[in-house]
């Protein structure tokens, strides 16, 4: 950060755009950028969340990386992060693209697709809860066996659910997202591809999804960034049950640190947290090929 | 990650314009694959959604008895009495004050240091800021929580709202700059320099001239971070402890816990807690949605 003390070179002196972009430097250093830094201070440390916070070396993070926690708490939040991203993308895709179609009928069924969007993730994991009971819920009360299967009691089947809530909750945003890509797209294509003969199906794949890269890519990182941080939704549905069975790595840094007390350790993963959405959020920009950000303000 | 956002157009304000707009395709026969998964995923949405509703408005003790896609006939209000008898108004006030006292300021504060990444680009400062806050976007800030909350306990607000709306605006701040800064660089140049000819101050041309140009993306940017932060959980979870305290989804959480057994009560907890944005939705269906396309979508 040696360029905070950088002096503007070639422009009025006297500026005041520094100040305009102030209060917002000082919020998110205060709360998001010194955070940053104390949770890697703090997994240097022991701490129960109320006494006094003791330096402690190695030990938490000898804690937890010889926990065989660890390795299944990654590996379900990448299963979680994976399989969402393989349900969502697809439906998201196609789901944008009929609702950029032109009948009436498709605006209509917008209104209840965007619904979900609204609601909050604990009413969203409360409700499933309920629909899912498999002695009172929708199943039961239909009758179908097949319907009525002890859903988030069976590890296979918990983490299942997780991803399908976790999918209902965030497609219409991303269908969201497309929509607004697939109407961007240049009409004279299509027109210049039914005129060669194209049918629908060689029209998306070979005009709308090449299009669509850079939205795809947009809403990629959105995904699985955001995955990171499915905390509320998982907390309430299963708190990460059956066992461990759904015990993403941002549950795991709660509950070790807010209910075992365990402050030290919890940092530790936090900062694992921190390092696997930046190594995926470069492995992304680095598929799209560009910087558009930065790209772009250097153009302005 | 920063490949995102970038280029909106504006969102078509008129109906029948954005009817013209609407379909990438030329009219031609209808596509009933596309029509019948249409419907199908229509009934993936609703049916939980209807489900939750006729279930809320039913008697516990007929809830088990009936068949659950059926309303029953004679619908109850009881639950709903139940829960508003449990201090719902007060939770919903906090999520009023809460939302309005994040939103407001982290709109602002990040319309200003938008406004001064694009028009200050030049200056190094200010390109480092805008590096600060695209890293941001990639870090997932839910794992600062630990801190925060420590932060919190030693500015003494712990178990307060101003404990939760100084992170959440510190949350939203990096998308929220990303988000106008693309829209107010796509104010021509020429008004910026008509406008310092005149002798007005970058002050008085961030509120008169880029302000009112990129009201679409003030709107997006209200609207996203007033959602997040309307539904957030965990900073409510981990930052306040007292009752009185709590906002609509950390009570309704606690709600559940006490009348899990009650089935149509819990329920009709969920819909009172997602009937006041559902009824912003009603109203402002358009407006939402072309803002929320319009920051989203390149």
């Amino acid at each position: 950060m040696s360029a905070l003390t950088g002096h503007p070179p070639r422009r009025a002196p006297r500026s005041i755009l520094p100040w305009l972009a102030t209060p917002a430097l000082v919020v998110f250093v205060g709360f998001a950028v010194i955070p940053l830094v104390g949770v890697l201070a703090l997994s240097f440390t022991t701490w129960d969340g109320i006494g006094t916070i003791r330096p402690s070396g190695l030990t938490s993070w000898r804690a937890v990386l010889t926990d065989p926690g660890l390795p299944h708490a990654l590996w379900v939040t990448f299963a979680v992060m994976a399989l969402s991203w393989a349900v969502q993308t697809p439906l998201s895709i196609l789901l944008g693209v009929f609702l950029a179609g032109r009948q009436r009928y498709r605006a209509v069924l917008g209104v209840v697709y965007f619904v979900p969007l609204m609601l909050s993730s604990a009413a969203i994991a409360i409700a499933y809860k309920a629909l899912l009971d498999p002695n009172f819920g929708l199943g039961a009360g239909l009758g179908i066996p097949l319907l009525s299967q002890d859903w988030l009691g069976r590890p296979g089947l918990a983490l299942g659910v997780v991803v399908f809530v976790v999918s209902w909750q965030f497609i219409p945003f991303h269908t969201l997202i497309y929509q607004g890509g697939v109407q961007q797209i240049p009409k004279s294509l299509y027109e210049a591809a039914q005129l060669d003969g194209a049918g629908r199906i060689r029209q998306f794949f070979g005009i709308t999804l090449p299009q669509l890269k850079y939205t795809i890519i947009t809403s990629s990182t959105l995904m699985v960034v955001g995955s990171l941080t499915f905390f509320d939704l998982i907390f309430v549905l299963t708190a990460g049950g059956p066992g461990d069975a759904t015990r993403v790595l941002a549950l795991d840094m709660y509950k070790r640190g807010f209910q075992a007390s365990l402050m030290g350790p919890a940092s530790a993963i936090a900062v694992i947290l921190v390092l696997v959405g930046l190594a995926l959020a470069l492995l992304l920009r680095r598929l799209g090929g560009r910087d558009a950000g930065a790209s772009q303000l250097e153009g302005a | 990650m920063t490949t995102m956002l970038t280029k909106p157009r504006r969102p078509q304000k008129a109906a029948h314009r954005e009817r013209q707009h609407r379909s990438p395709q030329p009219a031609r026969r209808r596509n009933w694959a596309g029509g019948l998964a249409g419907w199908l995923w229509l009934a993936v949405v609703a049916v939980p959604l209807y489900w939750t509703l006729i279930t809320s408005l039913k008697a516990q003790s007929n809830y088990y008895a009936s068949n659950p896609l059926v309303p029953t006939g004679s619908p109850t209000l009881d639950n709903y009495r139940l829960v508003i008898e449990s201090d719902f108004l007060r939770y919903f006030v906090n999520s009023v004050v809460v939302t309005a006292g994040a939103v407001v300021p982290a709109v602002a504060f990040s319309f200003m240091a938008a406004y001064a990444i694009v028009r200050g680009w030049r200056m190094r400062f200010l390109r480092a800021m805008n590096g600060l806050f695209l890293m941001g976007l990639a870090i997932p800030l839910q794992a600062t929580v630990i801190p925060v909350y420590l932060i919190i306990i030693r500015l003494n607000l712990y178990d307060s709202l101003p404990a939760l709306i100084l992170p959440s605006i510190a949350f939203a701040i990096p998308l929220s700059v990303l988000v106008l800064a693309n829209f107010i660089r796509d104010v021509p140049k020429e008004l910026f320099d008509s406008m310092r000819v005149d002798g007005a101050t970058e002050w008085a041309t961030l509120w008169r001239l880029a302000a009112p140009l990129t009201r679409p993306a003030i709107l997006t940017v209200t609207i996203f971070n007033g959602l997040t932060i309307w539904n957030g959980f965990l900073l409510p979870l981990v930052l306040t402890q007292s009752p009185d305290l709590r906002t609509l989804p950390l009570a309704l959480w606690t709600f559940q816990g006490q009348y899990g057994v009650n089935v149509p009560a819990v329920l009709a907890a969920v819909v009172l807690t997602t009937l006041p944005v559902l009824v912003l939705y009603a109203f402002g269906r358009r407006q939402l949605l072309s803002g929320l396309t319009a920051g989203f979508s390149r």
